[in-house]
């Protein structure tokens, strides 16, 4: 029963606990219902990554079969996708309790939940669906719900309002951007299924097809904030609380990146001519850029979430280039970076958010000084954290990067390497920056007692850095499969 | 070329409306507006759906083995209606940030809030003690 | 036997790693916690010296910790110069722990425990380099060497201290990402393995054309080898305590560099594979350039260390130039360099430090008529000094000996000359602290400590440096194995 509907109970279930949670009295009950909820989701999108032969599984929502009906997809890809959101989500939600009961007024909480498994469900159907117009029912679930989360961020600091409001204005324009193409390439074939479209969409009138798929990719590429539609990022993660940062970081932008390579992979893989002109001669420049322009905005930012906000756009630049160079080892390459970049940035935000806290103000270069010894549980897994980010060998950070290097240098592109190579070098610059003010000055300041539901929760996420760091074969071998799934020329299921 | 625009002129309808609302969401200043520019344009997206699945002389789509008689695609339609359910909660969703933010800021003009926002960034600097900034 | 090769290849890795895991539970009994050093040192000694037995009896020890993903694994396998590294690492870890604790209990330092944990760390990370299996373990432990002796290098944390430190880091990760690492992944796409294989395996996989592009990835590369212009690192490393210079600055660090580069050499490249194309020819000119240059730079230094330190990237490149000339008596003779120059440069390290903590003296100008209140410190360093300038009967003389031939066996006499110029040249700037010392009247009157544990230990490593000329047979049978494969 469960094991034939885990697709669906993936989806369904923070969705439908999220009307209940919001309803709920009290925060701290809701908080206990959310954590089941995502331990729930964790345990099925584990028992839908390991149960089966590896074989995709396609589940057709009440009982359409498609390509009439809506249908969700399990195959390497949307399983990597729903491990990766499953397992960070989690991690955030455990560590959320104690930010969320400092920063959110206690009659909002329950609510605040709500919005979290809302965007947490979004988020995860997006990943799982095949029906290219339920992508965008999904798209704008995950964003409104995401944009109140942002919103929430007001009680600390007002200018959460602001980001807030262009996140959702610039989020609802990409989303229609992308329902505009999907309209254009449902005029000339006739079908929304994924799989359908990538057989028929070659044998449709050219125009409308090149102009759909230029409208669906600008619109995903804002919701992945790659550059240069990314200038919502840096505020809305900013300026959100700060367990919201960390749970959007790590998810969000991952789940429409994701998004980014079904398009290209999957439903446009009947016209390889066009995608590779988009791929080769507009993402990978655009991706170049993101990695620089980020890095070296991350280098002049003092405020730390900005900061990370910033080297997460260099970073969604690493992932893009990856997708952009179009072979199995480099998509592979992007999913391993894809999950890796999840557990890195999602502990960077969750120890920032621990040390604003602790603080009592914003954490910027000024305010932390001499952390290290103060706050040795949050910094020292800070520190992790970061050198995973920088690529120090033995953390996961590592294997990304040796793997995007090795398909990039494998597909003859040596002058990329070197660039890819030269700006992971220019991160070294911004987290040596925090470390040295971190750990190498004397802190003045009172005492601080640590919350072990804060540190500990953080510590889950750092040791994850250092165990797929060293035993990297389970990423490895999952971000393979995903790539052979996602460019496998068509999804069963289809026609 | 009359001829495209007489028988295209739905999407001509449908750029217009477009372009128009995507200069309001990006010129105007009030927040409101801006919030108009956007329903403007997803208002052209609704369009562009319903008018695709329109056919000449169709009707609506019961079927009735019967009698063989064409009728409009209907699941444009059906999409657009999920379609609207997200433009109304995006405009609930801004407007409901539009009144807290007139609360926090006490103006819904942009300009001026910006203006603020640079007086927030300057506090909360004084506030972190300045440090390496 | 006591215990299987493999046990002592696992004891000698870790030992290290544990003493660092065990310092912050010891670090309520200061005593316990100096103890565990020496400890570690002794054990992973032992192991060390265990495995190079079985080396030498023909055995390839051998472990596979884990497969982080296909075609990349975790993996140690002892190569002859990997135990000849092994040992000296871990051999000189045991006196340079007793120092330690000398030298920073003398000054009153702080935070030793982190520096305990930091120093302990990168000894492990240079026995892991020494024992690596292929260039991707080793180059996973030669990033941890530099992350954990940033902690070291920045110990002060003055502002001095920390700029050093962004110039270290920017360095040595610098030319290691973008240098280093394209040059691995560029062998693996190339010869499908990174496996160190006696004889190399990259002849016919890489063109003869491209070779010596790739040998400048690694040369440069690999910054802890401090060749011009990427020697920079080095000098300003120095601001560390004397003992991270003295074990790491002067040993472990600098060494797992040219090591690094020996090993790229003839277990990658092949020295067949070099010799034929001559793809090394330019790095034996840019290391004669180092040796002369940086001995004319070391010339002009007042500052003790600061001397040291170019003294240091000079005799480095003697290695590089050893590798880079490729014949069979060459490669002995920068292997051998490893270990003498290694046992040499600690005891003048030492020397250094003990002169700092016992008399609070760091320049050279300053050193009049010191030599009668620490006989012992400046005969360890005058023997120590003999050593690299290669005067029998110390260790350096033999190295240098068989860097000499090795230059005309390859066909580059000229090497003679630079090797020759440089001798004269140690002889000037590595003597004149010891002549001044006893030969130049006092010109103020210093009070001068006694610290014991930073007195012995130079005199340890500068009898070492003797012995090591007697009892040379216990080392070339490794090095004769490199080159007869």
């Amino acid at each position: 029963m469960i094991t034939s509907n885990l697709p669906a109970l993936i989806v369904a279930t923070p969705l439908i606990m999220s009307a209940i949670v919001a309803l709920l009295p009290s925060g701290a009950l809701a908080w206990v219902i959310t954590l089941l909820t995502s331990l729930a989701v964790l345990v099925f999108a584990v028992m839908n990554t390991v149960i089966g032969d590896g074989q995709p599984v396609s589940y057709a929502l009440g009982g359409w079969p498609p390509p009439w009906g809506i249908e969700l997809i399990s195959d390497g890809a949307s399983r990597l996708m729903a491990l990766i959101l499953a397992g960070l989500s989690f991690a955030s939600t455990l560590y959320a309790k104690a930010l969320i009961e400092l920063e959110i007024h206690p009659k909002d909480q329950a609510r605040t939940y709500g919005a979290w498994l809302l965007t947490m469900g979004g988020l995860l159907g997006l990943v799982m669906t095949a029906d290219a117009f339920n992508l965008f029912v999904f798209l704008e679930i995950s964003a409104l719900s995401a944009v109140t989360l942002v919103a929430m961020g007001a009680g600390v600091d007002r200018r959460a309002l602001i980001a807030a409001y262009n996140y959702l204005i610039i989020g609802a324009i990409g989303a229609t951007f992308y329902v505009i193409g999907v309209g254009f390439c449902y005029a000339v074939t006739g079908t929304l299924n994924m799989a359908d479209l990538a057989q028929r969409l070659p044998e449709a009138t050219a125009a409308p097809v090149f102009v759909g798929l230029a409208f669906m990719v600008t619109g995903i590429m804002v919701k992945a904030a790659a550059f240069p539609v990314h200038m919502w990022l840096p505020a809305a993660y900013g300026y959100a609380p700060s367990a919201v940062s960390s749970l959007l970081s790590a998810i969000a932008t991952k789940a429409a990146i994701y998004v980014l390579a079904r398009i290209f992979f999957t439903i446009f893989s009947g016209l390889p001519d066009v995608t590779d002109l988009i791929l080769k001669w507009i993402l990978l420049p655009l991706s170049i850029m993101a990695m620089f322009g980020g890095t070296i905005l991350a280098i002049y930012e003092t405020d730390l979430k900005k900061l990370l906000a910033q080297s997460s756009i260099a970073q969604i630049g690493y992932i893009t280039l990856a997708f952009s160079v179009a072979t199995i080892s480099s998509i592979s390459a992007g999913f391993i970076h894809m999950a890796n970049h999840a557990l890195i940035k999602g502990g960077l935000f969750m120890a920032v958010g621990a040390i604003a806290v602790s603080i009592g103000k914003r954490a910027n270069i000024g305010s932390i000084a001499g952390l290290g010894r103060a706050m040795p549980w949050t910094s020292s897994a800070m520190l992790v954290c970061g050198l995973s980010l920088i690529g120090l060998p033995l953390t996961a950070g590592f294997i990304s990067k040796i793997y995007l290097v090795l398909a990039v240098m494998d597909a003859g592109l040596g002058l990329i390497t070197a660039l890819i190579l030269l700006s992971s070098v220019l991160s070294v610059v911004y987290l040596w920056k925090i470390i040295e003010v971190m750990w190498m000055r004397p802190y003045q300041g009172p005492a601080i007692s640590e919350n072990v539901m804060i540190y500990g929760p953080l510590w889950l996420v750092a040791a994850a850095n250092i165990f797929f760091g060293i035993y990297a074969k389970p990423v490895v071998d999952l971000a393979d499969m995903a790539a052979r799934a996602i460019t496998a020329h068509a999804l069963i299921g289809g026609l | 070329m009359t001829n495209l625009i007489a028988t295209h002129w739905n999407y001509l309808v449908v750029v217009a409306l477009m372009l128009i609302g995507l200069y309001i969401v990006m010129s105007r200043q009030n927040l409101v507006k801006k919030i108009i520019g956007l329903a403007i344009f997803q208002t052209a997206l609704f369009l562009l759906y319903i008018s695709l699945g329109r056919i000449s002389g169709g009707t609506a789509p019961i079927i009735d083995a019967a009698k063989d008689y064409t009728y409009s695609n209907p699941l444009p339609h059906v999409l657009i209606l999920t379609a609207i359910v997200v433009g109304v909660a995006t405009t609930a969703l801004g407007l409901a940030l539009i009144l807290r933010i007139n609360d926090a800021f006490g103006t819904i003009e942009e300009d001026e809030i910006l203006a603020m926002k640079d007086a927030d960034r300057k506090a909360f600097k004084g506030k972190t003690d300045g440090g390496d900034e | 036997m006591f215990m299987s090769v493999e046990t002592a290849l696992k004891i000698g890795i870790f030992a290290p790693l544990i003493t660092a895991l065990l310092v912050p539970f010891l670090a309520v009994r200061v005593n316990f916690r100096d103890a565990a050093g020496p400890i570690g040192g002794v054990i992973s000694f032992i192991a060390a010296l265990h495995v190079a037995h079985d080396v030498l009896q023909g055995g390839v020890p051998e472990w596979t910790i884990l497969t982080i993903a296909d075609g990349l694994s975790l993996s140690f396998k002892v190569t002859p110069l990997g135990a000849i590294f092994g040992m000296v690492a871990s051999g000189l870890w045991i006196l340079a722990a007793l120092y330690t604790t000398g030298y920073m209990r003398g000054n009153h330092e702080t935070h030793q425990t982190r520096f305990a944990i930091c120093y302990a760390i990168a000894v492990h990370a240079a026995i892991a380099i020494a024992w690596s299996g292929n260039l991707m373990v080793l180059f996973i432990f030669y990033e941890i060497l530099t992350f954990s002796t940033y902690p070291l290098v920045t110990h002060k944390e003055s502002q001095e201290a920390i700029r050093a430190g962004r110039l270290y880091m920017a360095i040595l990760v610098g030319t290691s990402v973008v240098l280093l690492l394209p040059a691995i992944i560029w062998v693996w796409i190339s010869a499908g393995t990174l496996d160190f294989t006696p004889g190399g395996i990259l002849a016919g996989k890489v063109s003869a054309d491209a070779a010596p592009y790739l040998l400048a990835l690694f040369a440069f590369g690999i910054g802890k080898a401090a060749l011009m212009p990427i020697h920079r690192w080095l000098p300003a490393a120095m601001v560390a305590p004397t003992p991270v210079s003295a074990l790491l600055h002067a040993v472990a660090v600098v060494k797992a560099g040219v090591f690094t580069i020996l090993m790229v050499v003839v277990y990658i490249f092949g020295i067949e594979f070099i010799s034929q194309t001559e793809a090394s020819q330019w790095l034996a000119w840019l290391a004669a350039f180092t040796i002369l240059a940086s001995s004319v730079v070391a010339i002009t230094k007042d500052d003790l260390k600061a001397r040291l330190a170019y003294s240091t990237v000079s005799q480095l490149s003697y290695i590089v130039l050893g590798a880079a000339l490729a014949s069979a008596a060459a490669i002995e003779g920068a292997a051998l360099h490893i270990v003498m120059h290694a046992s040499a440069k600690i005891t003048l390290f030492f020397c250094a430090g003990a002169i700092y903590v016992n008399a609070h003296i760091k320049n050279i100008s300053e050193l009049d008529g010191l030599g009668p209140k620490l006989p012992w410190v400046f005969g360890a360093f005058f023997l120590g000094a003999l050593s690299i300038i290669g005067i029998p009967p110390l260790g350096g003389s033999w190295s240098k000996f068989m860097l000499m031939a090795g230059s005309v066996d390859a066909g580059m006499p000229i090497m003679l000359a630079v090797l020759a110029v440089s001798s004269l040249m140690n002889v000037y700037y590595l003597l004149e602290p010891v002549a001044r010392g006893f030969f130049k009247p006092q010109q103020k009157d210093i009070h001068v400590d006694q610290h014991f544990l930073t007195i012995m230990p130079p005199v340890l490593t500068a009898i070492l440096s003797v012995m090591l000329f007697f009892f040379v047979n216990w080392i070339t049978p490794f090095t004769q194995m490199m080159v007869t494969p």
